[in-house]
């Protein structure tokens, strides 16, 4: 596995900054075309990626309908099933959703759609927030391998991936650039 | 970041690096105590045994507190009612308790050092909830908590701590604390309150409280240990009240933006006055809320959070 370590990652660019804006776009059409308008919908963002996402995603849909909607952002970590055992371990990061969720329509955003264990933590939390009418969930990308009976209702872009490639989305905020590249794992 | 320690003993041991982990944590923990639902499931099938030599309302409940809305199942044991009465002692009482697999210890002892021998003996995390007049490291991270959410930094304040410090295992822990995060501490009480050598912990001292809070931003009283007056520490309490007192007199002496600060519980009149404690200035149910955040903070990372 040594060897592994010193060859060169290979990393491909699989959506660009373009591509990313006009996915997020879209994804703000098919919400508001789902859902009738924006009665009652609030827009909730995973911490980190998914958050300015949803960040965007408000922005949009706020600036079609000329009135803000209600935003949040869900730090997930508490509600791991991996939380004590996985070598990995994400700092724990702020929860701030200051309204209740009950009879609202939430949009749950993440950057990549895996294995589902992510969003299966995240509507364990949401539901400590009150009882929301319903929840949707909308992705960038949705890279397959799901372990758990989840799926995406508002899709950028499916990506076939190996289970051992990663899927990074780099947005501007964090990064500097917007792009989704996909490489080797790290070994 | 992972906290790499089986036990909290004292601040110590503690590195600027994991105090302001232990802070960041706290901070978001915060949150969770003003839900309608203050509990996450985090800590789900884990055991917290708080076990209390000592007379405690606000740490024991705190620990109860932050162990419960993390989801662990928490036991309180009280040495008043337990085998400790028949004569038992510390280490089979211990030895006891670990046979019963809890993952976390939390222990307030008259003695200095019981903490310490406990962690040497059982495997589990133990986590020193006062002892003797050594450490209070869990108050001295709340109160540094305090002080950065309300201030918005440590380093660099000016902190004054006064009362009986010789006795005080608050002030000890803030010190070490205080120092090791950059801030300048001050302390003052009569001198028969003030260890000889203390300066050697990095701090100023003053016997005159104008002296010492005139250009503090941060005020900490102590408790005067009221039980201790057998021991002719100070000739009455009036006495101490009218030299070491925090009162509406002295307090406009003091910088216009200074908060004050109390472990609780508190002698009203007597080393803080009622307006000051109640008053606008006053930090005092502050901490007793942040008291619940970190010690979430520190049962999460001591389970094996980050």
């Amino acid at each position: 596995m040594s060897e592994g370590k010193e060859k060169m990652k290979t990393k491909k660019v699989v959506m660009n900054a373009e591509e990313i804006d006009r996915s997020v776009t879209r994804i703000a059409c098919e919400i508001l075309e789902a859902n009738m308008g924006i009665e009652d919908l609030v827009i909730i963002g995973i911490r980190a990626g998914g958050m300015f996402l949803a960040k965007r995603l408000r922005d949009k849909i706020s600036r079609t309908e000329g009135t803000e909607i209600p935003f949040g952002i869900l730090d997930i970590t508490l509600y791991r099933d991996d939380i004590l055992t996985s070598n990995r371990k994400p700092t724990l990061g702020k929860t701030d959703i200051s309204f209740s969720l009950d009879l609202k329509k939430v949009i749950l955003v993440d950057d990549v759609l895996f294995t589902g264990r992510t969003i299966r933590a995240a509507m364990d939390a949401l539901i400590d927030f009150g009882r929301p009418k319903l929840i949707q969930l909308a992705v960038l990308i949705d890279r397959g391998h799901r372990e758990l009976p989840i799926r995406a209702d508002f899709v950028g872009r499916n990506l076939p991936s190996s289970f051992w490639e990663e899927v990074n989305v780099c947005l501007t905020e964090t990064t500097g650039n917007d792009e989704v590249v996909i490489e080797e794992a790290k070994l | 970041m992972k906290l790499s320690k089986k036990d909290i003993l004292g601040i110590k041991d503690l590195s600027r690096e994991e105090i302001n982990l232990i802070l960041d944590t706290a901070e978001s923990f915060l949150e969770v105590s003003t839900r309608k639902i203050k509990k996450v499931p985090t800590l789900r099938g884990k055991t917290i045994i708080n076990f209390f030599f000592e007379a405690s309302t606000r740490t024991k409940t705190s620990f109860e507190i932050a162990g419960k809305r993390l989801s662990a199942d928490t036991v309180n044991i009280s040495a008043t009612t337990s085998s400790v009465v028949k004569g038992e002692t510390l280490t089979d009482t211990a030895r006891t308790l670990e046979a019963m697999n809890p993952d976390i210890i939390v222990i307030r002892h008259s003695a200095a050092g019981a903490p310490h021998m406990l962690a040497r003996l059982v495997k589990q995390s133990i986590i020193n909830a006062g002892d003797g007049a050594h450490e209070h490291p869990t108050q001295a991270l709340l109160d540094m908590l305090t002080i950065k959410t309300e201030k918005g930094r440590i380093a660099g304040l000016k902190v004054v701590i006064a009362g009986d410090i010789a006795h005080s295992r608050v002030a000890r822990s803030n010190i070490l604390g205080l120092i090791e995060m950059g801030a300048q501490v001050t302390v003052c009480g009569p001198a028969m309150m003030i260890p000889r050598d203390i300066d050697k912990m990095g701090v100023s001292v003053s016997y005159h409280m104008n002296d010492a809070i005139k250009d503090a931003d941060i005020i900490m009283m102590l408790r005067i240990q009221l039980e201790r007056q057998g021991d002719n520490l100070f000739p009455s309490d009036r006495e101490y009240s009218n030299y070491f007192s925090l009162n509406n007199r002295n307090i406009k002496i003091a910088k216009p933006d200074v908060l004050v600060m109390h472990p609780g519980p508190i002698n009203r009149g007597i080393e803080i006055a009622p307006d000051i404690a109640d008053g606008v200035k006053s930090l005092i149910l502050k901490q007793v809320t942040n008291g619940v955040a970190v010690r979430m903070a520190l049962l999460y990372l001591l389970a094996g959070g980050a």
